[in-house]
């Protein structure tokens, strides 16, 4: 009983909301006013965060390695392509919620072929699937756009008030907004006892079936979960940059999303915001050196971070600021 | 009749590829649980040694082949020993990520030198065009194909079934720790391997330019094949990945020619049907671990 009082207090101590977080979220949306000519990249650096948040909750969160997570990004931008190029729904949150809804259908539904097998089973049956979609999309041309991706692409103003505008200033504000919101929602259910129940899973599913966890009824969930919010992320690569081609389904994209993850560090929700901006200012600059072989540097920095080690290169990173919350905690702890 | 005939010895063709190009992968796979997504490099290595030596130096096909599996074996085995040999015991997700970084960085450098369009080895004037048996058209290339992967693929069986190094193998392959308590060196069998392995997947990108064609992102085209062969066949016997490429390259040879609207469709809907079914694929025991 008292274990189970330690567990309880550890998890709710966990779930307080931090300093570091605020300080995390308000540099956010200073960026709105500090970079002011950097939009798209900004807005990039958002729909990736959500991206690879989508991938933290079943990679970090569940233990699921994922090759092929972009076949719900991309069936989430597809969807809010076809949804506005043909006047059905024409409201961009409402849009964004049906294209996140559609991913989460296909989520549900190959959950079941994912959790089965072992890991390299799951792999190849991620990586088919997202292959496949691809495929379909190529062949399903005439409502696709095959190969030149969908034309005509136009986004109604966000809840008929907003427009997008040319700088890409309410395009980020919407991205930024969305990602809070789902942020919050992820940081809500990773810190319950669902999400406890998935760490369990995660560290050892024989231990978390024989306690009681219905093991694969907690994966088919969060999985479907993970797929709504890669399809949401999907959407908002559509409606701020209105395109939608067949590369959202491309196994280069589910590649650099889980070097975005990895560089972020999984497991604890900040890792795919930290990497996606970490990723994109990277990929920026590897592009302004050698513009055709960027993909090198991705490459080289993938095998470095494996060959240091990931646990030891957050040790290495997170030194400095744990001793300054250390050095900032001290006081507080020892008042009673 | 005839028609059908020729697909099939197109698709018996190139699944005798297939299986010279994915059969390292098989050991890798089977022997230490290694996930190596760069397998295609390793291929592409093979083929454009190949080209270079065969146009650009004027080496003889038939001298270059050989020489393009030394040179890919080599590569192989400086790579296994340098990066690869210390990755064996990561999880699957460091592996991965590791292997899809050398497959960017095999991209991009090719690309670099080589740059990307496709290229083509000159062949000799006596492997082009095709004869007639029994109304069949045969084409000369494919023919060579078939023959020099049959013998290796013989050749490899033979290895494993019959002498000691084979024996070593499917012993550490059966249970590492127990080969490594009777005396076995585990990891120089493995080494040796994954030479092998290399050299023949580099001959597998030789022979193979012709019929697949060879650009800086074979590696990344043809990965998915060279796993579903690994997967579908399992990767405890030869026999097992051999069976799938035949199976996969039939399939795909007449899934082009009678349904080309689908394309690869058909394969990786196959491929994801069987893994549900039989997750440790369609000739692989059950795991023991």
């Amino acid at each position: 009983m008292s274990a189970d009082h330690g567990v309880g207090e550890i998890s709710l101590r966990r779930a307080r909301w931090g300093h570091g977080e605020t300080a995390f979220w308000l540099i956010a949306i200073a960026a709105i006013f500090v970079f002011s000519d950097r939009y798209l990249i900004l807005t990039e650096m958002a729909w990736l965060g959500l991206f690879a948040l989508s991938l933290d909750l079943i990679l970090g969160y569940a233990g699921i390695v994922s090759l092929g997570h972009a076949a719900f990004f991309g069936v989430g931008a597809y969807c809010a392509g076809l949804l506005a190029v043909h006047g059905i729904v024409k409201e961009p949150v409402l849009a964004l919620v049906v294209a996140g809804c559609t991913a989460m259908v296909l989520g549900f539904a190959t959950s079941f072929l994912v959790i089965r097998g072992s890991e390299l089973s799951q792999l190849m049956v991620t990586l088919g699937i997202a292959l496949l979609l691809r495929e379909l999309a190529n062949k399903f041309s005439d409502i696709t756009g095959g190969f030149d991706g969908l034309q005509g692409i136009v986004i109604d103003p966000i809840l008929g008030l907003f427009a997008f505008d040319i700088f890409g200033k309410v395009g980020f504000i919407y991205c930024l907004v969305v990602l809070f919101v789902l942020f919050l929602l992820a940081r809500l259910i990773v810190h319950s006892p669902f999400g406890l129940s998935l760490r369990a899973i995660r560290n050892n599913p024989l231990r978390a079936a024989a306690v009681g966890i219905p093991v694969n009824r907690r994966l088919i969930a969060i999985y479907t979960l993970s797929a709504f919010y890669a399809g949401i992320a999907g959407a908002l690569f559509t409606q701020t940059t209105a395109l939608a081609s067949l590369d959202v389904f491309s196994f280069e994209r589910s590649a650099d999303l889980l070097l975005v993850l990895v560089i972020g560090g999984a497991g604890y929700l900040y890792g795919g915001l930290i990497g996606a901006v970490v990723f994109r200012v990277l990929q920026d600059l590897f592009s302004s050196w050698t513009p055709q072989y960027w993909q090198f540097w991705i490459g080289l920095v993938l095998v470095l971070i494996v060959l240091i080690g990931r646990e030891r290169m957050y040790r290495g990173v997170m030194w400095l600021p744990r001793l300054a919350m250390r050095r900032m905690a001290s006081p507080n702890r020892s008042t009673p | 009749m005839t028609t059908l005939l020729t697909i099939l010895f197109d698709g018996v063709a190139y699944g005798m590829l297939l299986f010279v190009l994915s059969c390292g992968l098989a050991v890798t796979l089977g022997l230490m649980n290694f996930v190596n997504l760069a397998h295609g490099a390793f291929a592409m290595a093979g083929g454009y040694i190949c080209a270079v030596l065969v146009n650009q130096s004027g080496v003889p096909f038939f001298v270059a082949l050989p020489m393009a599996f030394i040179a890919s074996a080599l590569i192989g085995l400086v790579i296994e020993q340098t990066l690869y040999k210390h990755l064996y015991h990561r999880n699957p997700l460091d592996q991965v990520l590791f292997t899809i970084g050398l497959v960017f960085m095999a991209v991009t450098v090719v690309d670099y030198i080589m740059g990307s369009s496709q290229i083509f080895i000159h062949l000799p004037a006596m492997l082009e065009g095709q004869f007639n048996i029994f109304g069949i058209g045969v084409g000369r290339y494919r023919l060579m194909i078939i023959v020099i992967c049959g013998l290796l693929t013989l050749g490899i069986q033979l290895t494993l079934a019959n002498t000691r190094f084979g024996s070593r193998l499917r012993a550490a392959v059966d249970d590492p720790r127990a080969a490594s308590g009777l005396g076995i060196n585990v990891p120089q069998v493995f080494a040796l391997t994954f030479a092998f392995g290399s050299g023949l997947a580099g001959l597998g990108g030789a022979l193979g330019a012709e019929i697949l064609g060879l650009d800086p992102y074979f590696p990344l085209k043809f990965m998915i094949y060279f796993l579903i062969v690994v997967t579908v066949g399992g990767s405890q016997t030869i026999t097992g990945p051999f069976l799938a490429s035949l199976l996969l390259g039939v399939a795909d040879v007449a899934g082009k020619y009678y349904v080309p609207k689908l394309g690869a469709f058909v394969i990786y809907t196959v491929m994801i049907v069987i893994l549900i079914w039989r997750p440790n694929g369609l000739f692989g025991r059950v795991a023991q671990r």
